[in-house]
């Protein structure tokens, strides 16, 4: 017999937007942002992430926290797609600000103006600031 | 004796960076840490600003700090000098009183 919360319950599906801005490590954002994205993904919504500004550097290549005694959960951006999380954007010149290319990213993303990101956000139901 | 100014906020965030350079005498010395290692980075829209500070200022960056941000020594700003925890209590000890830009 099948316990009441296994049951295969349809509910509504809602468009989240996660918007990161923050560097990792220097404060708790990123992470915390990261625990709550993989909980909406738990849920089966549609998830869409932005990186802007200093968010970055949290799909930043190379990290290695063994210095700082704090755990890189940076890996943890490149099993995203084992969510069903798939869209991932990273905002143009906040990448140019800061030397980066695409090449300097962990997973792979799509690189969009601040003009294309705000129709994006637009189209949200719940947007997310982190 | 000079000062040790340690700035721990980007500068791409916060006006700590520019408080700090603004009142940091010729001589001394400014240590970048936590998310103010950001501002050591090469060829970035802050650098050259940074490049300008160190005419009269010697600067450091924590160097466990930058490598948790994905960072290595040759992506940073030529003359800047990477050091470690051991670096960091030199650095205090060797200078007669620090300033922790917050």
């Amino acid at each position: 017999m099948s316990e009441p919360w296994e049951d295969e319950v349809e509910g509504p599906v809602k468009k989240f937007m996660f918007v990161n801005r923050k560097s990792p490590y220097g404060t708790v954002y990123a992470l915390e942002s990261l625990e709550v994205v993989l909980i909406t993904a738990a849920f089966d919504q549609d998830v869409s992430l932005v990186f802007s500004d200093d968010g970055v550097f949290q799909i930043k290549k190379g990290q290695s926290t063994d210095g700082i005694g704090m755990k890189n959960f940076s890996p943890t951006y490149r099993a995203l797609e084992g969510y069903d999380v798939e869209k991932l954007y990273v905002d143009k010149e906040s990448m140019e600000e800061r030397g980066l290319t695409q090449d300097d990213l962990l997973v792979d993303v799509e690189i969009l103006s601040r003009a294309e990101l705000a129709d994006l956000m637009d189209e949200q139901d719940v947007v997310l600031s982190f | 004796m000079a000062m040790l100014h340690t700035v721990n906020k980007s500068p791409f965030e916060r006006n700590t960076f520019d408080s700090c350079i603004a009142m940091a005498k010729s001589g001394s010395s400014v240590l970048l840490i936590e998310d103010g290692v950001i501002a050591s980075l090469k060829g970035t829209s802050v650098s050259d600003k940074v490049s300008k500070a160190m005419e009269n200022v010697t600067f450091y960056v924590l160097g466990p700090d930058l490598n948790a941000r994905g960072m290595t020594d040759d992506q940073i700003i030529d003359g800047i000098k990477v050091v470690d925890y051991e670096g960091f209590v030199d650095l205090t000890a060797e200078h007669e009183n620090v300033q922790a830009w917050l």
